[in-house]
């Protein structure tokens, strides 16, 4: 064997989920092709047939866009469909890559991989600089409240790698998004992912830029911080009662913390009930712990014998979330099947299952003008509209900024039973 | 404030956990589908931590080729014991028997495609609603796209042109009668991050996994186990070589490597070294490029 590889090092790896967004043929899949490639991610199997694969279609080189390649409806159309989900590791971090497809009808595969992501690659082609599709997928990518957006200036390689046509792009780019995201955490890199610059090896054709390799920047994004930690916020998913002798009276609440910190001795409130009570234990297989954070799952107990089932939740004593069935939400439209008007959908929220009438559309997003327009009947599939819900019971929920998991809906057509919309609390 | 770090592993065994706890809290049948293989052992592990200090509130099914290595089901046997779990298991051979599925014939026959069948008619007699499968999103290109909570219609079909998005970590499991899920818990999960949360769980597997001596033929590039069902071509020898599984499955799929590693920490750097995929040594999924997609849309795990 060449090297010995490290198992304590890779138990040590953090994890960072990202998407990537870009029109068609901006090169999506040759720069996944080429982060696999590059990082040694690819077997040689797989290696083998693209390079069949890639001879096949009269390539002159191996074709990198293979390796994303997925269904065969997708082989045969020559476009990807849906959202795809890619794994490779460095010794620093395992990445999952939720690869969608850049087509303008496709924003639900957009939203779909976006709502689990740490950051966002978008791709703009170099000779084509800032197009409207540009302005939309950086668009949603925050409305998604990703937390790191990358700007990747492609195919430097046909642009003669020149820094003007470069700046130019950053520069445009940034205009548009200090109106509309000034807070947002954004890195700009000149790449070609053909050729490789500054993907994972820095270029030698771009000596002018000093800002680190893509790869780099994904190492090091600081991620820890991306959830919140500062509200204590507990959805019961599952009530634990082991009905055996040994733990008789055992009464345990699973689930996954969705903000703050969790400890034994904590003074919690537990709605909808707002009954006060503590934190006895935080409990695993393997032996209770001292504190609980996001994104662990836990089961906790509780001092005083309260009732709680799936969907209520256990929060900090002064701090609690708000609690409503009037909710304002920007949604995106999912389904082919449009929204109406007064419609009525089943809506998630955290584990918590409800009714919900549509009381209002404030406006519908033109999302590559930003320009609202009101007085909307319908939602369409891939729109973004703003609406007012009245909910059956009250939601307990966190704007989407503050909370990615607690300010987060679904809503649900009853009679086909498909996810047809997902929503951001406002 | 604490420091709120969870390395990768971690954070996948939690979103794992999280996962078995909506199944549980969503379905009023599920079903754990135990092949024997490590995934379904780490599947097993999840579930006690899940539900601690509770039972595992679903039973475990094996769909049994009648092909299986007679370690595969000492140790399931075993495995079900311990962790106080019901284990059903479904037959092949008895679906054949009975002529709901018909026995492949020649060189490359393979009971791995009637399992569908089995496992269709055990689902719909026990009238289970969600069926929990150790798949992961690396396996294969067709399991790139699977969800975890993969809906299924009244055939057990998969429509994969038609699948509900999947948002943050709301799950969607609502149906109609006679429909089912399947769910995928270590969706997100590698076959070394498999690997290594078994060392780092001190997980127990099957002796097949590791070095052992045995009679093996070379075929397409495969090597695979001599067994008295498995039809040989003239051309082929018998060998007796030092092998292990580094997949458990029927006997006439399993591709077998040439190891001789005889520890979880031998695996690894094993692992580690090589530069094939686990499938790549799976005999059924060489017989078409798109075989898998094909499997999966009639209702395969
Ligand atoms: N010259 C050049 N061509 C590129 C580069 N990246 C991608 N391409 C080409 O652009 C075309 C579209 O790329 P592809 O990855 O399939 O785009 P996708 O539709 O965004 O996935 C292909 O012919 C690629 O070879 C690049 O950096 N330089």
């Amino acid at each position: 064997m060449e090297q010995t590889f490290s198992s304590k090092a890779y138990l040590d790896m953090e994890l960072l989920r990202f998407t990537t967004a870009g029109s068609v043929d901006d090169g999506k899949s040759t720069l996944i092709g080429r982060l696999l490639y590059d990082s040694k991610s690819i077997f040689e199997d797989q290696l083998d047939a693209v390079k069949r694969a890639s001879i096949q279609k009269g390539s002159e080189h191996l074709n990198l866009a293979l390796f994303t390649d997925g269904l065969r409806a997708e082989r045969e159309q020559g476009i990807t469909i849906d959202v795809a989900y890619r794994y490779f590791a460095t010794p620093l971090r395992k990445f999952i890559i939720a690869d969608t497809p850049g087509h303008i009808q496709y924003t639900r595969n957009m939203v779909t991989g976006a709502s689990t992501a740490n950051a966002a690659i978008v791709l703009i082609d170099a000779r084509n600089g800032v197009i409207e599709q540009t302005h939309r997928h950086a668009f949603l990518a925050s409305l998604l409240g990703i937390p790191h957006i990358i700007v990747c200036i492609n195919k430097m390689d046909l642009m003669e790698y020149r820094q003007d046509i470069y700046q130019s792009i950053l520069d445009e780019f940034q205009l548009f998004a200090n109106q509309v995201f000034p807070e947002q955490d954004m890195r700009f890199i000149p790449i070609s992912a053909l050729h490789g610059d500054n993907v994972v090896k820095p270029s030698v054709n771009m000596p002018w830029y000093s800002g680190g390799t893509l790869l780099h920047h994904l190492e090091t994004i600081p991620i820890s911080q991306d959830h919140d930690l500062v509200h204590p916020r507990f959805p019961v998913q599952y009530v634990i009662r082991p009905e055996s002798d040994e733990f008789h009276d055992y009464r345990g609440y699973a689930g996954r913390v969705a903000g703050g910190f969790f400890h034994p001795g904590d003074k919690v409130m537990v709605l909808p009930s707002r009954i006060e009570t503590e934190i006895t234990s935080v409990d695993t297989l393997t032996g209770p712990l001292t504190e609980a954070h996001p994104p662990m799952s836990v089961t906790l107990t509780l001092k005083d014998d309260v009732d709680l089932s799936r969907g209520d939740m256990i929060v900090g004593v002064d701090d609690i979330p708000a609690e409503s069935c009037d909710i304002s939400a920007m949604i995106c439209w999912m389904n082919p099947k449009p929204m109406q008007l007064h419609g009525r959908y089943a809506l998630k929220n955290t584990t918590r299952d409800v009714k919900c009438l549509i009381q209002d559309i404030d406006y519908v997003l033109n999302i590559s003008t930003l320009e609202q327009i009101t007085g909307a009947t319908v939602v369409k599939m891939n729109d973004i509209a703003r609406v007012q819900l009245r909910t059956t019971k009250p939601l307990f929920c966190d704007p989407y900024t503050t909370n990615r998991i607690t300010g987060s809906i679904i809503l649900i057509d009853e009679a086909s039973n498909e996810t047809v919309a997902a929503g951001m609390i406002v | 404030m604490g420091n709120n770090k969870l390395t990768h592993l971690k954070e996948l065994e939690a979103e794992a956990i999280y996962v078995l706890r909506e199944v549980a809290a969503q379905f009023e049948r599920p079903v754990l589908l135990f092949s024997g293989g490590k995934d379904s052992i780490v599947l097993v592990h999840l579930s006690l931590k899940a539900f601690y200090p509770a039972r595992i509130p679903f039973p475990l099914l094996h769909i049994d080729t009648g092909h299986n290595f007679p370690e595969t089901l000492e140790f399931r046997d075993r495995l079900a014991e311990t962790v106080n779990a019901r284990l059903l298991v479904g037959s092949v051979q008895e679906s054949i028997d009975k002529g709901r599925a018909v026995e492949e014939k020649g060189i490359n026959a393979s009971r791995n495609v009637l399992q569908t069948v089995t496992l269709l008619d055990a689902i719909e007699q026990n009238k289970f609603d969600a069926a929990i499968g150790g798949a992961r999103r690396d396996e294969e290109k067709a399991r790139a796209k699977e969800r975890f909570f993969s809906h299924r219609d009244e055939f057990g079909q998969w429509d994969p042109k038609n699948q509900r998005p999947e948002l943050w970590y709301m799950f969607n499991g609502k149906k109609r009668m006679g429909e089912h899920f399947r769910v995928f818990p270590i969706s997100n999960w590698t076959e070394m991050d498999v690997w290594q949360y078994i060392l780092a769980e001190n997980i127990d597997l099957p002796s097949i996994y590791f070095t052992h001596e045995r009679d093996v033929f070379y075929r397409d590039g495969v090597w695979l186990a001599a067994a008295p069902f498995m039809e040989m071509k003239p051309s082929e020898k018998i060998e007796f070589r030092r092998v292990r599984c580094r997949t458990v499955g029927d006997i006439s799929c399993t591709g077998l490597t040439l190891s001789f590693a005889d520890s979880v920490e031998d695996i690894i750097q094993e692992i580690a070294a090589t530069r094939v995929t686990e499938r790549g040594g799976r005999y059924d999924d060489k017989r078409s490029e798109a075989a898998m997609e094909d499997r999966k849309k009639e209702g395969y795990f």
